[in-house]
């Protein structure tokens, strides 16, 4: 186990500059997650702490020493990436042995069987170990990728959104299990994604990315209720936040210089009034299955907020629409304290 | 445009049924989404109704005219696979009108059919462009382009949007379902994917092993699911289910789990001396320290405004969706109770959903 510090590094291709100026601090036995949109610069940041890729300026440390230029064999990380590459002619069992059979690493086989199956139950597919592993569920699969991951026991783990290929179901039992096998192992896991579940669900803290810079850093906590700007608040939260001009619906106690406001469902306090008082109305539903939409019309503008099960309210409603401690932004989308 | 009609359609690859009689009727101009795990027979049903596989028995009719065993080409219908493939030598503008010069139509309709629709899909502005510079979204709304610009009567997609990452297949499930809005073509849509298919079906049909085992609307099918295998199908976190025995009469009815008395929907029809299946859905229970019902917290996945809580009860373990600001401590014991009315009633054997008042024809108005 290890820690890993990123001190400003730079990494330009040609005229595009991927990732620039990142600093940040990865402690032993955390989990990081860097959460933003393609662009953002998160694949290249966990490539440069693989040893992928060089880059332009900046130090990366690992443990206190500067690791920037080594090779990535000398490393000691292991990468998981998103499509699953397994060796298709070898059973489960080889598949996650072959790691450890490597020349360099002079491993008994007894001490193999024994890694390989505290592994596999510890991902739970001790008992498909003799199938082929083209004879195995998505899920499964996955699982042996990132088993091949573990079983080389390396001081950090970087997996480029390893779940992304599977489907809802999976990709909740998976992060379920990624995040007990962290916690049991005291991991440390540098993990890219743009799926904000991800991110909420496993992260000790989160790192948002926007254009190759890091923005803010915090725990899920911090960055959903106290976002440092605009760009942050819209990362987290389903439906997303709502934004809207101060101008729309003045709260009383909004500062002088706000100029938008940031409401979430927590923010908005509804109730079913008459026509003449209403200053919004309930325009539709949307039926999401585990979570229900509603969108409200306040004038020009929309709302759109997670609908309580337990609400009786129905489209075509007046609404009394009160704020409640909302979020407020400046001109220039930086948050307001 | 078109309404397709199956009936008793049956598919036997050798000794193994991958379709079972299956009929159902899809109305002109819906969007209907198959939905169902891999091997469910949901992509083979697809391509019988596209003409790319054979049926061992059935019908399938289009606007009335049977249309069982005429060739692929001749049923007027667009099929869309994944949507990247697009000709790399081509423009933008090539690439979506080569299915009409493909039908010979004159040069004049095809640039004024070409430019409508690609002004529908907003890509009217990159139409000289080759398509081997465009981003994700732009070759996936060509590809799209080249699927509508002959105005078939109906389109089948198989997963288009299977390979996609979750960005952006959240913005193309919204820009498919206003495209379907806006042009209203019937829509066969198969998908192994909840989400995709709640959010853009105008009806689903959940299937399994072969055969459709429910098809209504997305919050039907939601609200009162009609076997167990579609009420565990559908929803994330999946609906709990807690064993119980029981002879009930219709009409209100009451059970207890635990010594906790829990208040059942009225029932429609009665139970005698059975095996059953309560189902919740996640966000129908909440903490109250004075249930009986009693477990302890597993840990809890914070999704910011809401959360899901893990209890593991004596009854097994069980997931609550509730606030966010609602304190939970791992190991912590806490009273679970149930919003009775929307609960949902299964015979543990057979898996069918037991008549309550939730199926009555007038359902109380709510979100």
């Amino acid at each position: 186990m290890a820690n890993v510090t990123f001190k400003g590094v730079s990494k330009s291709f040609g005229a595009i500059e991927a990732v620039s100026d990142l600093s940040i601090d990865i402690a032993d036995g955390e989990f990081v997650v860097l959460l933003g949109p393609t662009g953002a610069g998160k694949t290249t940041t966990l490539r440069l702490a693989a040893g992928l890729e060089k880059p332009n300026s900046g130090s990366i440390l690992i443990d206190g020493a500067d690791y920037t230029t080594t090779e990535p064999s000398q490393r000691d990380v292991a990468f998981v990436f998103q499509q699953y590459s397994l060796y298709p002619h070898l059973s489960v069992f080889d598949n996650l042995a072959f790691p450890l059979r490597s020349p360099l690493r002079k491993i008994s086989e007894e001490e193999i069987e024994k890694q390989v199956r505290q592994t596999a139950s510890l991902l739970r597919i001790e008992h498909k170990l003799k199938n082929k592993s083209t004879q195995l569920s998505g899920g499964e699969m996955q699982r042996v990728a990132i088993g091949r991951a573990l079983v080389r026991n390396p001081s950090i783990y970087l997996m480029d959104e390893p779940l992304s290929s599977l489907d809802a179901k999976l990709r909740a039992e998976l992060r379920l299990e990624l995040k007990r096998i962290q916690r049991d192992l005291g991991s440390t896991i540098l993990y890219v994604t743009h799926d904000q579940i991800e991110a909420m669900t496993m992260a000790d803290r989160i790192g948002i990315l926007s254009e190759g810079g890091l923005v803010q850093i915090g725990t899920p906590r911090e960055i959903y209720s106290d976002p440092d700007n605009v760009y942050v608040a819209a990362r987290l939260g389903q439906p997303s936040i709502n934004v809207l001009p101060v101008s729309a619906m003045r709260p009383e106690n909004a500062p002088g210089n706000a100029y938008s406001i940031g409401a979430r469902t927590e923010h908005v306090r509804l109730s079913k009034t008459d026509k003449r008082s209403a200053n919004a109305s309930l325009d539709w539903i949307e039926h999401l299955g585990d979570q229900n939409h509603i969108h409200i019309r306040i004038g020009d503008h929309r709302l759109t907020m997670l609908a309580d099960p337990r609400s009786d309210l129905a489209p075509g409603d007046d609404l009394d629409l009160q704020f409640d401690a909302p979020l407020y932004f400046d001109e220039v989308g930086r948050r307001i304290r | 445009m078109a309404e397709i009609r199956v009936q008793n359609l049956r598919k036997m690859f050798g000794s193994f049924t991958a379709v079972q009689d299956s009929s159902f009727v899809i109305d002109d101009g819906e969007f209907v989404v198959m939905l169902g795990p891999s091997g469910c027979g949901k992509t083979t049903t697809l391509r019988m109704i596209a003409g790319l596989e054979l049926p061992s028995s059935g019908q399938i009719l289009l606007d009335g005219g049977d249309v069982t065993f005429n060739r692929a080409s001749q049923r007027d219908i667009a099929f869309v696979f994944q949507l990247f493939a697009l000709y790399p030598h081509m423009n933008v503008r090539k690439n979506i009108g080569f299915p009409l010069l493909c039908q010979g139509v004159p040069s004049a309709e095809v640039r004024k059919r070409v430019e409508a629709t690609a002004e529908l899909l907003r890509i009217d502005h990159i139409l000289d462009k080759p398509v081997s510079g465009l981003a994700g979204g732009d070759r996936q709304r060509v590809a799209l382009g080249r699927a509508i610009v002959r105005r078939p009567k109906a389109f089948l997609m198989d997963e288009p949007l299977g390979t996609l990452d979750t960005e952006f297949r959240d913005l193309m499930i919204h820009e498919l379902r206003e495209l379907h809005n806006s042009i209203e073509a019937t829509t066969v849509y198969v998908t192994h994917d909840q989400i995709e298919a709640m959010a853009m079906a105008d009806k689903i049909a959940v299937m399994n092993h072969g055969v459709i085992e429910q098809y209504g609307e997305p919050q039907e099918i939601y609200d009162r699911p009609a076997t167990m295998f579609v009420a565990d199908f559908i929803g994330s976190p999946s609906m709990n289910f807690v064993p119980f025995h029981a002879s009930l009469e219709p009409g209100p009815a009451k059970i207890s789990i635990d010594d906790q008395p829990i208040v059942l929907p009225d029932l429609r029809e009665g139970i005698e001396d059975k095996d059953m299946m309560l189902g919740i859905r996640p966000e129908h229970i909440q903490f109250d320290d004075n249930s009986r019902l009693r477990g302890s917290v597993l840990g809890a996945e914070y999704l910011g405004t809401t959360q899901i809580v893990t209890v593991t009860t004596a009854r097994g373990d069980m997931k609550a969706r509730v606030a966010a600001n609602i304190p939970v401590q791992n190991g912590e014991t806490v009273g679970l109770v149930f919003d009775g009315h929307r609960l949902s009633v299964f015979e543990e054997q057979s898996g069918r959903a037991i008549q309550t008042q939730l199926h009555d024809p007038i359902v109380p108005v709510g979100v």
